[in-house]
């Protein structure tokens, strides 16, 4: 089992939707996001070209957080997801510093969180939280190692890339282009 | 055809979230019905209510979604509801951070000081209700009943306008007519007979092309046209958009045309130009359809793409080239008539030059153009009649706006300031939840008809610029707390949607039902309120069209049947239009008959001086109106406005990233806050753009309060509609400046 997500560039529109249905379904505190959106430029007027993505945690095979982690509290979870053990977490940072998505902050309360790609829903067969939400549904997520899951298909027709893969760390988010 | 019911959804009392079976909930809801009924105590014992959604006009139905300790927790979209298929948008989704704004109006307030001072004292419900029903008696018996007025945006206007018609008065205004989509209603019955409504019958679902002109769908987040354009664009489907900003809809159209502001109209015309003269139009529909064809003809003969182009900057083979795209996909084409369409004055005329376009495409009545909605049929308990008042607006607008079909708020606002023309001016206003100084334009004004009331009532939730000059200020619950009566949609399939509390109300806050059947008490006006809760008068709706209060409480939504399976025009189906001539009119007799252009022409608007940009405003999607700007939630995502600049304009001034500036408008308004500038592409260089609803000047509103500029400060330069009254608001142009001596931030 592989989770992964793949989000659809040409159909986000950016309104940060699944920004806020993250937080409110992960009491996410105000101030801090586990998802956000990024907006691509290029070109100069009127020859313009842009890109919307919405980002979070890539939940790396090769994670460089898992790796650096001193007391084992961010590790692999169930099919590939990365996870942060509350109660084992010091909040020393050093998985923040190591990744290269800038995915992670430190809780209000002292530990490092993140995205889980909301896990406790996963498990009862629902959609993460941003990926339920999305008006344009522009996100999809599933089990690559099933051909039939939607984000296997999607994958399958469209062209996409994946962000900074010269990091060598095997991301799991998928943006369709 | 198939009844609809057929295919109601009942949602699963099992799904995740709730924690009784489905009989027993059932049965409890009964009990506490049977138990309860004078009012709906927070209901704990539910883990999801149903609601239908607040924070826009598109009121999305949905779930509160509750912790174990009672308290809202997230809400989220009802499957079974055609205006979000399960989905909300960030502003639904945060709708949960208007609960918990700790600034939210808390009690009832007196003023104690001049308007606008913000200085009042806490009174009791009881107090603020003597007070308003002396204030209204006293102008009743001095005025005329007709001399009150309610301006309202949201659910509780049913209740307060029951109120005001039972007083004597029909001076019920909504801003969104005058200050947005009046205009394109106007120009659509002149053409259809028939408007566009709310949501849009827009069939955008099954449209091959969709033509966006001014109407940045996906910043605005009109959550089923953009769940519907998406589905476009997974389908390939040619989107056309027509901005001199390059919107987020415009970096998705396989066209974007970078249009020179408030030169629309030519584009328009010059599209009619070649779609008639290279033969593209729907001959058959036009032939059996339309009135008017051989003036429209001869009328657009001139305004080819080459004249269009000197106006527009739109080169003429992108004319032709678009012109054809749409003609190649007619009539699957949707020229989208926008919201929010009050730009120059001529604005019925620009919609109406949309709405000939669609004619000449055969858009209308059919798929992929525009469908024929229907409207869920709920019976209204029969009120005994109300008094017909002397006189209303119209009368201080000088027979001016015969063709607008619903009063103008500007109009209100205009006739309750005193002039020797008018018999009598309007003496009090009720507010409810529209903060007027922020969606007027022309402040000045409204703040001139403000100080000659003698009675101001707000009710809102938050502090707002409106509340700071009023008499008295009645806190209302946020929708998270109260029911309000049914929403009914119109659609492709009608709908009706329930919205209870899911809490307590939270302070001393209370529904608007309430409020205005306590009023209604103190005016011996009782009559007008037969049911003593709001939950009697829903279930006895309900009853009418074979549900309950019960069974909505359990299912959220009910998808009703529609009369006649007549949602697109049947092959050669003779169809008549609410129209004088019967037809589809592209030549206007009603337009004609008031002394108006009855076919559309270009009027060349003024353009800024040198150092001056046009002010361009929008919308972002996590915000709506002034409302949202200080939810917590929301504010998160975006806390403050900013003022896109184009590089080229940037370097002449200076202006870097980031950097914070003040606007000064044409006639000399700076802007009371500081803007951040935003160096982008994105926008022209004869341009200036921000996202409305920000600029606020209310303290009590710690996170909004002094972030960003209020576009509505800078206009100033309001261009009236002549045909109905619309308030033209893009003629403001602005420059930088570097400080502001009067204000300190």
């Amino acid at each position: 089992m592989r989770y992964a997500m793949a989000i659809d560039t040409k159909k986000c529109v950016g309104c940060s939707d699944c920004v806020v249905a993250c937080q409110t379904e992960n009491d996410v505190p105000i101030g801090h996001c586990r998802d956000w959106v990024v907006e691509v430029m290029d070109g100069t007027y009127p020859e313009l070209e842009m890109e919307l993505r919405s980002e979070r945690c890539n939940h790396c095979e090769n994670s460089p957080c898992v790796r650096c982690c001193p007391t084992g509290a961010s590790h692999y979870s169930d099919g590939g997801i990365v996870l942060v053990t509350k109660n084992e977490c010091i909040g020393c940072s050093a998985c923040i510093t190591s990744c290269p998505y800038d995915a992670r902050y430190v809780h209000p309360d002292g530990y490092v969180d993140k995205c889980t790609f909301c896990l406790h829903r996963v498990k009862k067969g629902m959609q993460p939280a941003c990926v339920a939400v999305c008006p344009t549904k522009c996100m999809y997520f599933g089990d690559l190692d099933d051909p039939r899951s939607e984000v296997s298909e999607v994958l399958k027709k469209r062209k996409y890339k994946t962000l900074i893969p010269e990091a060598g760390t095997k991301p799991q988010l998928y943006f369709l282009i | 055809m198939k009844s609809r019911r057929q295919f109601l959804k009942i949602s699963s009392l099992s799904a995740a979230g709730l924690v009784f079976g489905g009989g027993l909930l059932e049965t409890f809801a009964d009990n506490l019905l049977k138990s309860n009924q004078s009012y709906f105590k927070g209901p704990y014992d539910f883990t999801r209510t149903p609601t239908y959604c607040e924070v826009c006009f598109w009121k999305c139905a949905g779930w509160v979604h509750k912790d174990e300790n009672g308290r809202i927790k997230k809400i989220i979209g009802n499957d079974d509801d055609p205006n979000c298929n399960g989905r909300f948008c960030p502003r639904g989704t945060g709708g949960v951070g208007m609960y918990f704004d700790e600034d939210r109006l808390k009690t009832p307030l007196i003023r104690t000081d001049e308007r606008g001072k913000q200085s009042f004292r806490e009174a009791t419900w009881d107090e603020a209700f003597d007070y308003i029903a002396a204030k209204m008696n006293k102008i009743k018996e001095e005025h005329g009943p007709e001399c009150t007025a309610l301006f309202t945006h949201g659910s509780g206007g049913k209740y307060f306008g029951n109120l005001l018609k039972g007083f004597g008065s029909n001076n019920i205004a909504a801003p969104s007519y005058a200050q947005c989509r009046g205009p394109r209603e106007v120009a659509f019955i002149a053409t259809f007979g028939q408007g566009i409504n709310s949501p849009e019958n827009t069939d955008i679902r099954d449209t091959k092309c969709l033509v966006l002109i001014g109407s940045h769908l996906g910043e605005n987040m009109h959550n089923g046209q953009v769940q519907e354009m998406s589905d476009a664009i997974d389908k390939g489907t040619t989107i056309i958009t027509v901005d001199p900003r390059f919107s987020t809809v415009a970096s998705k159209s396989k066209y974007w045309l970078p249009i020179k502001p408030s030169t629309d109209m030519a584009l328009l015309l010059s599209w009619m130009n070649v779609i008639i003269s290279e033969g593209l139009y729907d001959k058959e529909y036009i032939e059996k359809y339309a009135f008017g064809f051989e003036e429209l003809k001869a009328h657009v003969q001139s305004f080819t793409p080459e004249w269009a182009y000197g106006i527009t900057t739109i080169k003429p083979q992108q004319i032709r080239d678009t012109a054809r795209e749409m003609a190649h996909a007619a009539p699957a084409v949707i020229v989208h008539p926008g919201r929010h369409v009050t730009w120059y004055g001529d604005d019925t005329q620009r919609l109406r030059a949309v709405a000939i376009l669609n004619a000449l495409l055969g858009s209308w009545g059919r798929r992929g153009g525009f469908y024929n909605p229907a409207k869920a049929s709920v019976p209204h308990f029969h009120l005994p009649d109300f008094p017909t008042p002397n006189k209303d607006w119209r009368a201080a607008m000088g027979g001016k706006y015969k063709l607008a079909d619903l009063a103008l708020a500007s109009g209100v606002c205009e006739a309750t300031i005193p002039s020797p023309e008018m018999s009598c001016s309007i003496k009090g206003w009720i507010v409810n939840g529209t903060n007027l100084i922020n969606t007027l334009p022309d402040q000045k004004k409204t703040i001139a008809a403000i100080q000659a009331l003698d009675l101001l009532v707000v009710v809102d939730t938050m502090p707002m610029e409106i509340t700071g000059y009023a008499d008295v200020v009645l806190p209302e619950c946020t929708y998270l707390e109260r029911y309000d009566s049914l929403r009914i949609s119109q659609g492709r399939v009608p709908s009706i949607a329930l919205r209870m509390p899911a809490v307590d109300p939270l302070y001393n806050t209370k529904p608007a039902f309430w409020m205005a059947r306590e009023l209604a008490k103190k005016l011996d006006l009782l009559q007008y309120f037969p049911f003593e809760t709001i939950e009697e008068e829903i279930d006895w709706e309900l009853k009418q069209v074979g549900s309950s209060l019960e069974e909505m409480q359990r299912i959220g939504v009910k998808l009703m049947d529609r009369e006649v399976d007549d949602l697109y025009f049947g092959e050669d189906e003779d169809v008549e239009f609410y129209t004088n001539t019967g037809k589809i009119e592209l030549y206007s007799t009603a337009l004609e008959g008031e002394g108006f252009d009855p076919m559309p022409v270009f009027t060349q608007h003024p353009e800024p001086s040198e150092g001056f940009y046009r002010l361009i405003y929008g919308r972002a999607p996590m915000h709506t109106f002034s409302r949202t700007a200080n939810n917590p939630n929301l504010t998160d995502l975006m806390d403050e406005n900013t003022v896109w600049v184009n590089p080229k304009v940037a370097k002449e001034w200076g202006l870097k990233n980031d950097q914070y500036v003040y606007l000064e408008n044409q006639d000399g308004v700076i802007s009371d806050f500081k803007i951040k500038v935003r160096v982008t592409e994105r926008i022209r260089w004869d341009s200036v753009y921000m996202v409305h609803g920000f600029g606020h000047a209310d303290k009590r509103l710690t996170r909004a309060f002094g972030k960003g500029v209020s576009d509505t400060q800078m206009i100033t330069n309001v261009m009236l509609d002549p045909i109905m009254g619309g308030t033209g608001m893009r003629g403001n142009f602005v420059t930088f400046r570097f400080d502001n001596k009067k204000t300190e931030v």
